[in-house]
């Protein structure tokens, strides 16, 4: 009970297992865009990239909900049939983030007091001071200034980007697991360190990995969105949200629509994304 | 306690700090003895000048691997770095250009003799440069930096006011009033800054012409960048700040203090203020991080001049020596930064100083 709002005892946050509003509307969204990127002909019948001049800026209107753009492409065709690209840049990218987090976590978490594992602990810990020193798109952006601009650069950019993060949060998981008695005790029943490793160690340490990269989805989404913007991600002519909003810069004044919707699908991405992570978090996910 | 991708070194360690439950006390005066006063007071100089010295160390040794790693980066990627100088592959730049330019910049050295050589020039501050704008990186920086750090500063406070102000109104206004923030922070943290920023744009300049649409250099023209900034970066604050308020408030420490006679207000200000903030100050270097990579899209949407809009244009011409400055001053200010946060932490809670 809280002292500031003491008239009455605060209720404590619903039980562990029952759905909340808020979640069960997040996986609704993300089911919808996930429908999106694999059948987007189920939502949207017409082709993305069929150009109409005689439409072009048309307001939202039945014809096109979320109106049309400047070669008179429906937005909401285009916003479905971008659904595929944004979110497998943000897929691919977390699992990049991910993977490469949990390589570098083992390595630095797993060889202990020994000193190759005290070598190995150091020389990564290094490695992620200077990861974290160009913060978020900034090693995205450094990265991109050699590859040259394009999807696949900015997919691998924003994972090496969130790498850190993942490897830091596994790192110590790691130190914490094989610490305990159940690790002590494989090690004093002879398994090899390999072994220890699959069996024991990983899949204890890589629950909070699974809530952390939910999260961290969203995350994804908004800043390959974000280079895509910049024009540094996926070239104009695709149906991509970060570059139909590149686009639509252009004519904000005039056209608002093409502003505001595929802003809309990223927001709504990315804030679902999170809740679910929230969700997966307070379900006993291990994070935090 | 739900953070965002924590991305912040020290973070595990301001977490297991956090979860001793003593509240923070001031200093201890266990022993009046002169003696013991300037033994203590020694010992606390000398650990001052070890952190100081760690701080230095480890900034030297991140800056050195920034500039290794970009070294060494070029040669790696496919592409001839003369013909890079020249304007990349389109330039069709002739053959004694491209001699003149490897004979200039010492491109047929061995490599070992360019790294040194480039170390060198570091060292001494001398940044090169711009392939682009053919002038020296390190005053075209000096130039930029003084707007991204207005910009990013006035962000920083901004966030901080609406953090605070939506974990406080969490706090009182019961239910509703939690659910309602919570959703708030969640969309907010999730909200690309050009999406916010062109929103805005939208809405108070073309529809309601409250402010003025690209950045003047007036503070008016301030406005909506440093607004656009702050959002996503108090969405994440607030999160994390909300959690910790609300912790601080049903502890013992607070219903005792309510106990004395203390007033709401006092209580938030005197007691509850230090434990909300702690958990944002140990992550300093993230929303340093977060400032940082927004004033890039925010600079760029409000057509404000910047290191992000440097940083952007020199990505976009593949401008090298503009990259590598632009990463190192970002590697500089963020390790400066997070010794800033630290000193702010130390400063708030005693439990760390003591430790």
């Amino acid at each position: 009970m809280s002292v500031l709002t003491d008239t009455r005892p605060r209720r404590t946050s619903p039980p562990r297992g029952r759905l909340r509003v808020p979640e069960v509307l997040a996986a609704v969204a993300l089911a919808l865009v996930v429908v999106a990127a694999v059948a987007p002909g189920l939502l949207a019948p017409a082709d993305p990239l069929a150009v109409s001049p005689t439409d072009a800026f048309t307001a939202p209107s039945l014809a096109h909900p979320f109106g049309t753009d400047e070669s008179g492409r429906g937005i909401w065709t285009r916003m479905v049939h971008g659904a595929g690209a944004s979110l497998s840049i943000g897929v691919v990218a977390t699992l990049i983030g991910t993977g490469l987090g949990v390589l570098l976590g083992v390595a630095a978490g797993f060889g202990g007091g020994r000193l190759p594992g005290r070598v190995a602990d150091v020389a990564v810990s290094r490695l992620l001071e200077v990861m974290f020193a160009l913060p978020g798109l900034l090693l995205a952006l450094v990265v991109i200034a050699f590859t040259g601009p394009g999807a696949l650069p900015a997919t691998v950019a924003v994972g090496l980007a969130t790498a850190p993060g993942y490897a830091r949060i596994v790192r110590s998981q790691v130190v914490r697991v094989r610490r305990s008695a159940m690790v002590e005790a494989a090690v004093v029943l002879g398994r090899r360190p390999g072994l220890v490793l699959v069996r024991h160690v990983l899949p204890n340490a890589l629950a909070p990995v699974v809530v952390l990269a939910t999260l961290g989805l969203g995350q994804a989404v908004v800043w390959a969105s974000s280079l895509s913007y910049l024009g540094l991600g996926a070239p104009p002519p695709a149906p991509e949200w970060g570059a139909m909003l590149s686009a639509g810069r252009l004519y904000v004044t005039s056209a608002w629509w093409m502003t505001v919707f595929p802003g809309l699908a990223v927001v709504l991405t990315a804030a679902s994304a999170t809740v679910l992570g929230r969700g997966l978090a307070r379900r006993g996910g291990g994070a935090s | 306690m739900t953070l965002p991708v924590p991305t912040e070194p020290g973070r595990d360690a301001a977490a297991s700090r956090a979860s001793s439950t003593a509240p923070p006390t001031t200093d201890d005066a266990s022993s009046p003895s002169p003696a013991g006063t300037e033994r203590r007071r020694r010992g606390r100089a000398a650990a001052a000048a070890r952190w100081l010295a760690g701080r230095v160390v480890g900034g030297v040794v991140v800056l050195w691997a920034v500039a290794t790693m970009v070294f060494f980066a070029i040669r790696l990627v496919p592409g001839d770095p003369a013909e890079a100088i020249l304007g990349g592959p389109g330039s069709q730049a002739s053959a004694e250009a491209l001699a003149l330019v490897r004979e200039q910049y010492g491109l047929d050295d061995p490599l070992l003799l360019q790294y040194l050589a480039q170390l060198g020039r570091l060292a001494t501050g001398d940044l090169g440069t711009s392939y682009s704008l053919r002038t020296d990186v390190g005053a075209l920086l000096l130039d930029q930096l003084p707007g991204t750090v207005v910009l990013a500063a006035c962000a920083l406070a901004v966030a901080w006011l609406i953090a605070l102000g939506t974990a406080w109104w969490a706090t009182l206004g019961g239910r509703v009033a939690a659910a309602v923030s919570s959703g708030l922070e969640v969309v907010a943290a999730a909200v690309p800054h050009f999406w916010l920023g062109s929103v805005l744009v939208l809405v108070l300049s073309t529809q309601l012409g409250l402010l003025p649409p690209v950045s003047t250099g007036t503070p008016i023209g301030l406005v909506l960048p440093v607004v656009t900034l702050a959002v996503p970066v108090a969405g994440f604050l607030g999160q994390v700040t909300r959690d910790s308020l609300l912790d601080a408030a049903s502890s013992p420490f607070a219903l005792s203090a309510r106990a004395r006679g203390e007033s709401t207000s006092g209580l938030f200000g005197r007691h509850l203020l230090r434990h909300a903030a702690l958990p944002g100050l140990a992550l300093s270097g993230w929303a340093f991080g977060s400032l940082l990579s927004g004033a890039v899209v925010v600079e760029s949407v409000f057509a404000r001049p910047g290191l992000g809009r440097t940083l952007l244009g020199a990505v976009t011409l593949r401008d090298i020596p503009l990259v590598t400055g632009v990463a190192l001053v970002s590697a500089l200010s963020y390790v400066v930064v997070v010794a800033l946060g630290d000193l702010a932490e130390r400063l708030v809670d005693p439990r760390v100083r003591a430790s």
